[in-house]
């Protein structure tokens, strides 16, 4: 190795090509960084760096770039973009494992707000819309919830690791920026609910949410989503199940109709 | 007043979370404010459990006990009465979040399933894998999604906190916050506002925790007049891993799991983990403290990690790190109790620690101190008044602070598992306590003229506008790692007079400088760095809070460590038979066992002490030998 390399090495830096967009309604371009080579950065971690120098390449000076991010450990789902063309948080990845130029872009079936931070606002709707919730009586004292098998638990458990980080929705080709398809996550914290042995009690409302425009059954079976989901999270087993659910619904909306109306009568 | 009130509440992590949900439960209208989705909180990062004395292993636990474990693991720097409140509410709050859904792990006959935790010797802490935290961020998130739907909350995320409105005397009737996207500045009625803002890890930098802990509302409400109290309790973990951008941390339910903690006995052993025999490893917390084992409370770990590392040279390597060995687990064991842990170390770090033992470091985790809180005692039971208005009340009439935010749970040092505790009960007890503190006023903060909150709002558009104009020669993030770097180093685990002088002064350079800002950026849109150079003159003001509380006592206890003023080592076995050591005990007692007071003042912070009153348990030598 010549000495030129050698010194390459200890300079090392990372090149990265990160797309600015100053508003939702302005057109966007790439800004191009060089961030010093540390062991162990993460993309977080150098867009950290860039703050403390927003320089570009060309020597440009620029507003720092904006991106959401929080819990830095893969937990809070802040920080999901596109990373070299893949959807995929950004505190977990490891700068030593991706190709370089590192190119950042926003995630694209959400509105950008600017730079990589966009409005994930339509997952917590549609949370809303499944009722993904245990409507408890109150918070005061009524003692222990029901007895749930370590088995239900250890299934639950992994549903509800759903971090809203949106990149099943990302990955999914019948998302886009403009429909309302609910999309994987909340389908499959419908299934949650569901399971619960309290949350069993509303199973049909949260059922019936997933019915009619930009349900359930808008879902293309592309079966990205479960690829693409960092915690991997058994979506497509959701959908399943919850399409199995739906169907059950309307089948019974088919036939029992006139018996339910006359039986929900009450005394004459 | 109306029996419907609107109220503020900031934050939305467990704690504004359980404030909100009691004020809405009681039919009151809430506004929640947050820097980020509030599922995105900094609670969402709590891996290892919530405590409970449920006594489901037959062990004889106890509220009293857990009241007790608690008291003493803060070396009596707890308010008592909430303690003892908290303790005996607690495994009615496990029952409740497990109605919510909350995935707690299970015993094979379906009961909740507890584990271990440091400074405790009963099976006391609910868990759910580890991400405990999460399952119960995503409950009460699930229970306000519901308020929402019903039309009682109104959430405003991406909305920063940036000070109070007040009346002429004194009364908080509102904030002022900032739309962090639009930029937009606004200001919200409130019959009372709660501070539920977490902690201020992002003073020192690197820490455990999100990196949107600033501490900033804190800080602001110190500089409007709120007390901060104990402000020099930091609590370092033990188990971290050292990084970059983070200290990730390794949590306590490792080691309650089985996780030993050792270094190779030959002084900068070569040879990789694998290969060093049992005979050849020190397993110095064992050696050290053969009761409670690997299981010490935090503070205790941490200075031994500390010391084998810097002072015996014992680190691995010869550098800062320990093992944390969980190879003896059978990995489905460690999968089914800890996996969330696991994962991390295996993304962060690329090895597997079911195969080959974990590198540790102590990390800036938790912060004992905070907003100074008052509680009314049931004269009775001697725990918090149910339904008064005095109860998680600042010193500032009509605002409040519950969670990490507040000072009054874990005293000098916090037990693992109580603060997830302490933030939902004192959420428990707050909003109740904002409501009667509303119904208790003559006039409505709503009917208060509107000239209050124009000037309020006016101040912050003018300061707004002023820091967008600064463009001197500081980077606002490259100051904010000075102050990271100096707290980090100084104000630590081991704390000296002349370094935290030192560090006082710095942040008194780091304030001037300040003023030479270049403000990075002009955008109307998501100016972060406009926010952020707004919310770096509160951390500084609260690093000089720290650092000047900690320059000021001088003695050692929790996890303020100073050698120079500690006690000797008592000469028995239990100290309480050596009667010198016991005088000597005594004294610094005497002396001591006393909250810190900072007060604001444009000259820095004035510090003064309050006795602890102990009602509860009286305050005996903390021993864990
Ligand atoms: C890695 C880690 C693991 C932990 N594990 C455990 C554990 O196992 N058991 C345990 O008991 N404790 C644990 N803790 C401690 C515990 O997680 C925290 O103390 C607790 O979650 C704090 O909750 P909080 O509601 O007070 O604040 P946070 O959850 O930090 O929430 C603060 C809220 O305030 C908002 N906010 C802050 N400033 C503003 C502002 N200016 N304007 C508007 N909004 C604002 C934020 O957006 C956020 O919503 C752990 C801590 C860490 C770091
Ligand atoms: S299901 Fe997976 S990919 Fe989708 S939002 Fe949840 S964590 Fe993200
Ligand atoms: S920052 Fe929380 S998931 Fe990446």
């Amino acid at each position: 190795m010549d000495t030129a390399q050698a010194s390459a090495v200890t300079n090392k830096t990372v090149t990265f090509r990160i797309w600015r967009q100053d508003d939702p309604n302005k057109p966007g371009h790439f800004d191009e960084f060089k961030v010093p080579y540390t062991k162990g950065a993460n993309v977080i971690s150098c867009l950290m760096e860039i703050q403390r120098n927003p320089v570009t390449v060309e020597g440009k000076r620029v507003p720092p770039v904006i991106w959401d991010a929080a819990c830095l450990e893969e937990v809070c789902g802040s920080c999901a973009m596109n990373i070299n063309g893949r959807v995929r948080m950004a505190c977990s990845a490891l700068v030593d494992k991706l190709e370089q130029p590192i190119t950042l872009e926003p995630m694209s079936k959400f509105p950008v707000v600017r730079d990589l931070a966009v409005d994930r606002e339509r997952m917590f709707n549609a949370l809303k819309r499944v009722k993904g919730w245990i409507p408890v009586d109150g918070t005061h004292n009524l003692g222990p919830g029901p007895r749930q098998s370590p088995k239900d638990q250890s299934v639950m458990y992994v549903l509800s690791t759903c971090i809203t980080c949106g990149s099943c929705l990302e990955a999914c080709p019948q998302v886009t920026l403009d429909n309302d398809f609910v999309g994987a996550a909340a389908i499959s914290q419908a299934r949650l609910f569901n399971m619960n042995p309290t949350g069993k009690m509303q199973s049909e409302e949260r059922v019936r949410g997933l019915m009619g425009p930009g349900g359930i059954q808008d879902c293309g079976k592309a079966q990205n989503c479960v690829k693409v989901c960092p915690k991997e999270i058994p979506l497509t087993t959701s959908i399943a199940v919850m399409n199995r659910e739906v169907t059950k619904v309307m089948i019974k909306d088919i036939f029992f109709k006139d018996e339910e109306q006359k039986s929900h009568g009450g005394p004459g | 007043m109306a029996a419907a009130a609107r109220f503020t509440v900031v934050g939305g992590g467990l704690a504004g979370l359980m404030t909100t949900i009691k004020l809405a439960e009681a039919g009151h209208q809430v506004d929640v404010l947050s820097l980020v989705p509030v599922k995105r909180s900094h609670s969402v990062c709590a891996q290892g459990g919530i405590n409970g004395a449920v006594n489901t292993k037959g062990e004889g636990d106890h509220p009293d006990i857990h009241v007790k474990d608690t008291l003493r693991g803060g070396d009596f720097l707890a308010e008592q009465v909430s303690v003892k409140g908290m303790c005996h509410a607690a495994p009615g709050i496990i029952y409740l979040l497990d109605r919510m859904g909350v995935t707690f792990n299970r015993t094979p006959e379906g009961l909740l399933d507890f584990r271990r935790f440091g400074g405790t010797l009963h099976h006391r802490t609910a868990f759910a894998g580890a991400t405990t935290g999460q399952q119960l961020l995503y409950a009460l998130d699930e229970q306000v999604r519901r308020y929402e739907a019903e039309g009682k909350v109104t959430k405003y995320e991406y909305w920063e906190w940036l000070g109070t409105v007040k009346d002429e005397g004194g009364r908080v009737i509102g904030s002022v916050a900032v739309d962090l996207r639009t930029m937009e500045i606004r200001t919200f009625p409130a019959e009372a506002v709660c501070l539920a803002t977490g902690g201020p890890g992002i003073v020192f930098g690197r820490s455990t925790n999100s990196i949107i802990n600033t501490g900033t509302a804190a800080g602001r409400a110190y500089m409007e007049g709120a007390i901060y109290a104990n402000g020099e309790f930091i609590q370092v973990h033990p188990t971290s891993i050292p990084g970059e951008d983070k200290l990730r941390l390794m949590s306590e339910s490792v080691r309650g799991e089985g996780g030993r903690v050792w270094v190779p006995r030959k002084k900068g052993d070569p040879r990789g983990p694998r290969d060093i025999p049992e005979s050849e490893r020190w397993y110095f917390l064992e050696e050290k403290y053969p009761k409670y084992k690997n299981l010490v409370p935090r503070d205790v770990a941490t200075r031994e990690i500390f010391m084998v590392c810097r002072d015996l040279g014992m680190g691995i390597g010869g550098r800062d790190g320990v093992y944390l060995d969980v190879t003896h687990i059978p990995a489905k064991t460690l999968d089914a109790k800890i996996k969330g842990v696991m994962e991390i170390y295996e993304k962060f770090v690329g090895d597997d620690p079911r195969v080959t033992p974990m590198v540790i470091f102590p990390g800036m985790h938790y912060s004992m101190g905070g907003l100074y809180v008052r509680f009314e005692a049931d004269s009775r039971t001697q725990t918090p008044l149910e339904g008064s208005p005095v109860n998680q009340s600042t010193n500032i009439p009509g605002l409040y602070a519950t969670g990490e935010a507040d000072y009054a749970f874990h005293g000098a040092n916090r037990l693992g598992a109580n603060s997830l505790l302490s933030c939902i009960y004192s959420g428990m007890i707050g909003g109740p306590a904002m409501a009667a503190f509303a119904k208790s006023q003559s006039t409505s903060a709503a009917a208060m003229p509107e000239k209050y909150f124009q000037d309020a709002k006016r101040y912050w558009e003018d300061r707004f506008a002023t820091i967008k104009k600064m463009n001197g020669a500081e980077n606002p993030y490259a100051l904010a790692r000075e102050l990271g770097d100096i707290m980090t180093e100084n104000c630590t685990v081991v704390r000296y007079n002349d370094r935290l002088k030192k560090t006082v002064e710095k942040i008194r350079e780091l304030k001037s400088r300040w003023k030479n800002v270049n403000v990075l950026d002009t955008g109307n849109v998501a100016n972060r760095a406009l926010s952020y150079t707004n919310q770096l003159w509160n951390m500084l003001e609260l690093g000089e809070v720290i650092a000047t509380s900690a320059l000021l006592r001088d003695e050692s206890r929790g996890a303020h460590y100073k050698p120079e003023f500690s006690l000797p080592e008592p000469k028995t076995k239990d100290p309480r038979e050596d009667a010198d050591w016991m005088a000597l005990w005594r004294k610094r007692h005497e002396k001591w066992a006393k909250t810190t007071i900072a007060k604001h003042s444009e000259q820095g912070p004035q510090i003064s002490y309050e006795e602890i009153p102990t009602p509860v348990l009286e305050p005996e030598p903390r021993w864990y030998a």
